[in-house]
């Protein structure tokens, strides 16, 4: 049997390593399929990399790319700003479903509506993970957060936010639109390198959410923590291509 | 009591914030005036713990403070870190379970003391309550608060937990008394801290 | 009125827990907020107290969602309260400026945290000028800022009476410290100081017939001429101002014959009151003064401690690069004591600071 050790890619900027994310936080494994999709592509140089005020911000240097914090839901409109301003650029706005479902909706939705020719990837792991746990337009109904402690109330708080579902209603059919999950790394490299690819062709908007853990404020050991991914949140937030300029797809 | 500053500093996971907690909780139990503060900026995630803790029988003032009259480090980062507060009144406390050289420990100090808390802790009682060993040294190295008193506000910080396992609670009160015994046992050697 | 406490009730709490205690104490319905650290445990605790005393919660959207639900809720009769910080606290100057306009009894809480943008979650005093000044109004609102968890308790109580009494936005400008830093306090039920709760009542949704029993209640914030608009502030600026007298707080100590007058509010006048103390024993004639509340402010107050004690320099020691020197200096313009600064922004202040900072200018 060969074992293959993982290469660091290229784009990772080796100083901020390693990185300051929780034990069994998902956002590594994203940023790291994230890394090889832009290595892949060879637009190094070219990607601008947004971060939003929540976990993502630890994020801020973790590229070998020129990169940027934002405001807390405002990733979207500054991505927007550079990319209205300097096209040749790969904008790529990274924020978790606070940012990008809650304060930041408004700027999700319009972005989606106008076809911005931007690369949003949203890291979903229905909880408000800097502040401490709070609960999020994904929080499952009857989860436990902080600010739900008996459980999510479906009748006082609404049903989970689908969001990939609802980018997709609104946006042009040249946009590229998916859901992937931590636990499938081959097909998460895959969509953000659709993703990416979508705006490199310059065809329009291209939004990833991916599904991630959170131990931490889950409070959940390993083997619960991969559970509630794969069963739970799977069950909720179906994986898949949802509009793929590039052909059928697999959804 | 005049006013006791103590900065304890260690991992995320070692326990710091709680056993503060229950000092300052013990403190004002016993009709004290106590101030308790972590350190809570992003510094935290990933970073060194660090609480604060005031303690005097008058009402405490700003909570914070450039030096302290006892630090404790329980990690190899957590002495960096906390070199700064200790200047010629300090007493300087550390694990000596961690590798340090001499220029890494803080030039001014009253007295610098190492206390093999989590060795004890690994080999002779359970890893889980080397924080509590830690907090009977405190309470050896200044008698902030009585034994009793001590006692009394872990019983009601981990109520739940023993009640679930009372032999968790013979565990803990040991861990106490050890810490009590290690810290009494090396101030001997360089003086009480409050006269 | 739901009693909290059968007893006073000595309690070790955090300031954001006080909050939550207060808020309920004061008979508040419902609080609305968004999670910015340093006042997410204001939410965790209301979340867990609320259904036990039928007080009611909404996680919003965002800041502006929080303050404008706020206004709504305030509108219906219900009292209504917010918290946040920094960035949030940006947001909701949108919110708040429409309670000006439109004399909304809402009460807010700040734990000022470094600024400016996401600054630091930690602890600053640089949010003066937004929760005094904020939204484009002429800053009729009332800002009281605590120093100690017993103030937390006492003001935010307080913060929905004089809401309601006077029907300007109240705010309780606290920071990141207090936040989070546990102390003793004694929690009680107000009725039992004596302190009566004013009662809230609608703006709309007033009962009855509209039509038969009374007219329908038409709220607006936007005038089609100038000179409406003029009458209203100029109306609106002369009741803030004479209601000022009955509202203004503030605490002052070894003026009378000070040399030099330590200013400070908040958390950093702890750090000033121990200066002073200090100070005294060395020799040095120090005096101490606090605005509790910087809307309105104290000017008169303190113009007369300056000019008592014919001291010759003013210490303003603030954890901000000028905020609180700003505010200060409007209201005792023409004064011609000397004024010096200590700014620490987004820094906590120690007693040493302060009297370092004395001896170097005396």
């Amino acid at each position: 049997m060969t074992t293959a050790t993982p290469a660091i890619p290229k784009s990772w900027y080796l100083p901020s390593k390693p990185h300051k994310f929780c034990p069994g936080c998902g956002h590594g494994i994203i940023l790291k399929a994230l890394g090889e999709a832009i290595d892949d592509l060879g637009i190094q140089d070219q990607t601008i990399f947004g971060c939003d005020i929540g976990c993502s911000l630890l994020a801020w240097n973790f590229f070998a790319c020129d990169s940027t914090q934002t405001h807390h839901g405002r990733t979207n409109p500054v991505m927007v700003g550079i990319k209205r301003a300097r096209p040749e650029l790969i904008c790529v706005g990274y924020m978790g479903d606070g940012g990008g479902y809650s304060i930041g909706s408004q700027h999700l939705l319009n972005s989606a509506v106008r076809n911005e020719k931007i690369t949003v990837i949203l890291c979903n792991n229905t909880n408000y993970g800097m502040t401490g746990g709070q609960m999020s337009p994904t929080t499952l109904p009857g989860q436990k957060t902080e600010t739900s402690p008996y459980g999510r109330d479906p009748e006082q708080t609404g049903y989970p936010t689908m969001g990939p579902e609802f980018v997709a209603a609104v946006a042009s059919d040249n946009a590229y639109v998916a859901r992937a999950t931590v636990s499938k790394y081959k097909q998460l490299k895959k969509y953000l390198k659709n993703a990416l690819t979508n705006q490199i062709q310059g065809n329009g908007f291209s939004f990833v959410e991916v599904l991630s853990t959170c131990p931490t404020n889950w409070k959940t050991n390993a083997q619960q923590t991969w559970a509630f991914l794969e069963d739970e949140m799977e069950k909720q937030y179906p994986v898949g291509e949802f509009k793929n300029p590039f052909g059928k797809g697999d959804n | 009591m005049a006013l006791l500053r103590i900065a304890l500093a260690g991992e995320g996971g070692q326990g710091v914030q709680s056993i503060a907690e229950i000092l300052a909780e013990a403190a004002y139990n016993s009709d004290k005036q106590a101030l308790y503060i972590p350190n809570f900026g992003l510094e935290q995630r990933g970073g060194v713990s660090i609480a604060f803790i005031q303690f005097s029988d008058e009402r405490i003032g700003a909570p914070k403070f450039n030096k302290a009259d006892v630090v404790i480090a329980l990690s190899d980062r957590a002495i960096p870190r906390t070199v700064d507060y200790s200047d010629q009144k300090t007493l300087y406390v550390y694990d000596s379970g961690i590798k340090i050289s001499p220029e890494e420990l803080p030039s001014e100090a009253k007295q610098i003391i190492g206390i093999p808390a989590l060795d004890i802790a690994n080999n002779e009682l359970h890893p889980r309550v080397f924080n509590i060993i830690i907090m009977g040294a405190v309470i050896g190295l200044t008698n902030v608060v009585s034994f009793e008193a001590a006692k009394s506000a872990l019983d009601h910080k981990l109520a739940a937990k023993f009640e679930k396992n009372p032999a968790l609670r013979d565990l803990n009160y040991k861990a106490l008394e050890i810490g009590k015994n290690l810290a009494e046992k090396s101030l001997k050697e360089g003086g009480a801290l409050n006269e | 009125m739901a009693r909290i406490t059968e007893q006073p009730k000595k309690s070790f709490l955090t300031g954001n827990e006080t909050v939550a205690w207060a808020c309920l104490a004061a008979d508040a319905e419902i609080m609305f907020g968004y999670p910015i650290t340093p006042q997410n445990e204001v939410m965790h605790y209301w979340t867990r107290l609320a259904p036990k005393y039928d007080r009611s919660f909404l996680q919003t959207e965002d800041e502006l969602s929080a303050g404008f639900t706020t206004c709504g809720a305030v509108q219906a009769g219900k009292k209504a309260f917010t918290a946040t910080a920094g960035p949030g606290n940006v947001l909701m100057q949108e919110p708040f400026g429409m309670a000006e306009a439109m004399r909304l009894p809402t009460v807010a809480v700040i734990q000022q945290r470094g600024g400016p943008s996401s600054g630091t979650v930690v602890y600053s005093q640089q949010e003066v000028t937004l929760t005094t000044f904020g939204g484009n109004g002429e800053g009729h609102r009332i800002v009281y800022s605590t120093a100690t968890h017993q103030e937390i308790y006492d003001y935010t109580i307080k913060a929905f009476n004089t809401a309601w009494k006077y029907r300007f936005p109240v705010f309780v400008l606290g920071d990141g410290y207090q936040a989070k830093m546990r102390e003793p306090l004694e929690l009680y039920n107000p009725e039992d100081r004596g302190i009566e709760m004013v009662k809230p009542y609608p703006l709309i949704g007033l009962g009855g017939e509209i039509g038969v029993d009374r007219e329908p209640s038409h709220l607006c914030n936007i005038y089609s001429l100038e000179e409406e608009l003029y009458e209203v502030v100029m109306k609106v600026s002369a009741e803030y101002e004479s209601i000022s007298p009955e509202i203004e707080e503030y605490e002052e100590k070894n003026c009378e014959d000070a040399d030099i007058i330590i200013l400070t509010h908040g958390i950093v006048s702890r750090a000033a009151d121990d200066a002073v103390k200090a100070l005294r024993t060395q020799g040095i004639k120090a005096g101490y003064f606090r605005p509790i509340t910087l809307r309105p402010y104290p000017a008169k107050q303190l113009r007369e401690a300056i000019q008592k004690s014919g001291a010759k320099k003013l210490l303003i020691a603030e954890s901000a690069y000028g905020q609180f020197e700003r505010l200060t200096k409007q209201e005792i313009y023409g004064e011609t004591i000397q004024v010096e600064h200590l700014y620490m922004p987004g820094v906590g202040i120690i007693d040493h600071d302060i009297i370092t900072k004395v001896k170097s200018i005396l």
